[in-house]
């Protein structure tokens, strides 16, 4: 069995036909997992009793005639800031070294209720905080197409292992741009779906306005599969929403006919010349599959990296608040007094950019800055979700770029946070909107690196974004 | 300059951080360029406009109050199972009040 070129499809194709079992199948994906992870360090632990016994509850399902589930016997990766009972999750950090949740997160329940097997647990940046992966307390990720270069962030693992083949899907979570810019540097599909659509219960809390769940795989149609999965009302998420979640793999017909398309005027400006070569390309190519493409402006965008930066933060340095030395594995063994242990505790415990984030969500929030920064800011948001409600008046989607750059070297932007932050702005629109947005290859570079284009839709309607990345994608293929 | 030294030290103690002087000393130079980045918002004309407190503010509204059913608990042990320091079925801290 090839694992690399496996789909959800064909899992579930050959385990009905019995060419193998579902056991046989992950102890062959973790043997292979275990094997290949030396190159990239994307996977941070494995467990495998829990995947065999998820698999022996598929094979079981099969030989009593019933249907093996939506992820029957699919070998799954989880980032390690979403939480697995029993199972460690570290976020990243070394204050979560040792930490073993007592409970499953929604969305990890999902998926092994519809016959989905995790492996084990991906890389990411400390609690989600970065854009290359090399803020891990357990080392970066090396990118599978060029193990020079980073894989993105902060689900760089997830990304990783999905564009090794080293799982069939993976789940990351997105704040600014986690899922897709990872998968944009990879050469996968990483989508966000809209805020509220996918469970945040068991998510490690970064800055829960603008946190997401999503999937990464190496089709639409996978991730489609997926986010139906995971998606839909949980009651122990007050924001997740009732809105009920189509079947959206019968949604990718590959007819995109008369859809209208926007290309933000202000984006375009931000680019590197292939980048932008190529961004061009597919959309001369979705023009060619029957699209009306028209341009749009988006005029708070130059605004979007100064508004999320203080939301972000000023939300990070209260839920970060936790790690205090007193209920999650890691304290300091010096400080006699409980302040002297909470500062040191943390102190020791989170690495730069954690520190960076909550000392500026802090000063955001201090007395005397919080109307200056932190409301100016969230009046600021406002203004940018109204940019997007008022294009999606004229146009059923947006076309964007990911990432201003393919993927970069390791060490080479880790000294300049801010020149970090700013490569965001493509990504951090969409999340500050809440609408559902998602990376899908568009080609590489002449050095042979992925580039991604997103493509967004207006809130609840992952349905025209996935048919549009489809049909996109079934283009690109055939290139 | 947007922030001092002394200032970094004081929100360092609000988030309750320990810092080095080196770290003290490179968060002051990296939050001053972060934070003159975000005086950009100040270009921005905001008057009348709501702040966005609801992500889903143009979503319609949704029902979230769950019903008010008891589940069981996560139970002592398993609450104290991460704890650094666990004690007689409490989580143990170094003293606050002195007698």
């Amino acid at each position: 069995m090839d694992i690399p070129s496996l789909t959800i499809d064909r899992v579930r194709q050959a385990l009905l036909s019995r060419q193998f079992s579902a056991s046989e199948l992950a102890a062959a994906a973790l043997r292979f997992a275990e094997a290949e992870n030396a190159k990239t360090n994307a996977y941070l632990h494995f467990c495998p009793e829990r995947a065999m016994a998820a698999a022996r509850r598929v094979d079981e399902r099969i030989a009593r005639g019933e249907d093996p589930g939506a992820l029957g016997g699919v070998p799954v990766a989880v980032k390690d800031v979403i939480v697995t009972k029993g199972v460690k999750t570290t976020c990243g950090s070394r204050l979560l070294a040792d930490y073993i949740p007592p409970y499953d997160a929604t969305a990890v329940i999902r998926i092994e209720e519809a016959g989905g097997v995790i492996l084990g647990k991906t890389n990411c940046d400390e609690f989600a905080m970065g854009s290359s992966n090399e803020n891990s307390a357990f080392g970066p990720v090396r990118n599978p197409v060029a193990p020079d270069r980073v894989p993105g962030g902060s689900s760089g693992g997830s990304a990783a292992v999905v564009a090794q083949g080293t799982a069939v899907v993976s789940l990351g979570s997105d704040t600014g741009g986690s899922i897709r810019q990872p998968a944009s540097f990879c050469g996968v599909v990483g989508v966000t779906p809209t805020y509220g659509r996918v469970s945040r219960y068991g998510l490690t809390a970064f800055a829960s306005s603008l946190d997401h769940i999503g999937p990464l795989a190496r089709s639409v149609k996978d991730a489609a599969t997926v986010l139906a999965v995971i998606g839909g009302r949980d009651p122990r998420d007050s924001t997740s929403a009732e809105a009920p979640v189509p079947d959206y793999s019968a949604h990718l017909t590959g007819d995109v006919k008369g859809l209208k398309l926007g290309l933000p005027v202000e984006y375009l400006r931000h680019l590197t010349s292939e980048t932008g070569d190529l961004i061009s390309r597919g959309v001369d190519q979705l023009k060619a599959l029957g699209c009306e493409v028209r341009e749009i402006s988006l005029p708070a965008t130059e605004y979007a990296i100064a508004c999320y930066y203080i939301i972000a933060t000023a939300e990070a340095s209260s839920n970060l608040a936790r790690y205090d030395g007193v209920r999650y594995t890691f304290r300091s063994a010096t400080g006699d007094t409980l302040a002297d242990m909470y500062r040191n505790t943390r102190g020791e415990g989170f690495g730069a950019e954690c520190k960076r984030r909550i000392m500026l969500g802090t000063y955001v929030l201090s007395a005397g800055y919080y109307s200056a920064y932190y409301l100016k800011a969230q009046k600021v948001r406002t203004l940018i979700a109204r940019d997007f409600a008022n294009a999606f008046q004229e146009v059923d989607a947006i076309v964007a770029p990911v990432s201003p750059f393919p993927a970069f070297k390791l060490g080479e932007k880790v000294d300049d946070p801010l020149a970090m932050y700013l490569s965001d702005i493509f990504t951090i629109t969409g999340s500050l909107a809440g609408i559902p947005c998602m990376s899908v290859p568009c080609g590489k570079t002449a050095e042979g690196l992925p580039v991604g284009m997103q493509v967004l839709t207006k809130h609840f309607d992952e349905t025209t974004m996935f048919r549009l990345a489809d049909a996109f994608e079934n283009v690109q293929k055939k290139q | 300059m947007k922030i001092t030294e002394k200032e970094v030290r004081y929100v360092a103690g609000l988030a309750n951080l320990t810092l080095s002087d080196a770290e003290t000393a490179k968060l002051q130079s990296d939050l001053d360029g972060i934070l003159q980045h975000m005086d950009r918002l100040n270009e921005v004309d905001t008057t009348g406009v709501e702040p966005m407190t609801q992500v889903l503010f143009e979503g319609g509204e949704t029902a979230t109050l769950r019903a008010d059913v008891p589940v069981a608990p996560l139970g002592n042990q398993a609450a104290l199972a991460n704890a650094p320091q666990p004690g007689a079925g409490y989580f143990k801290v170094p003293k606050v009040i002195e007698r």
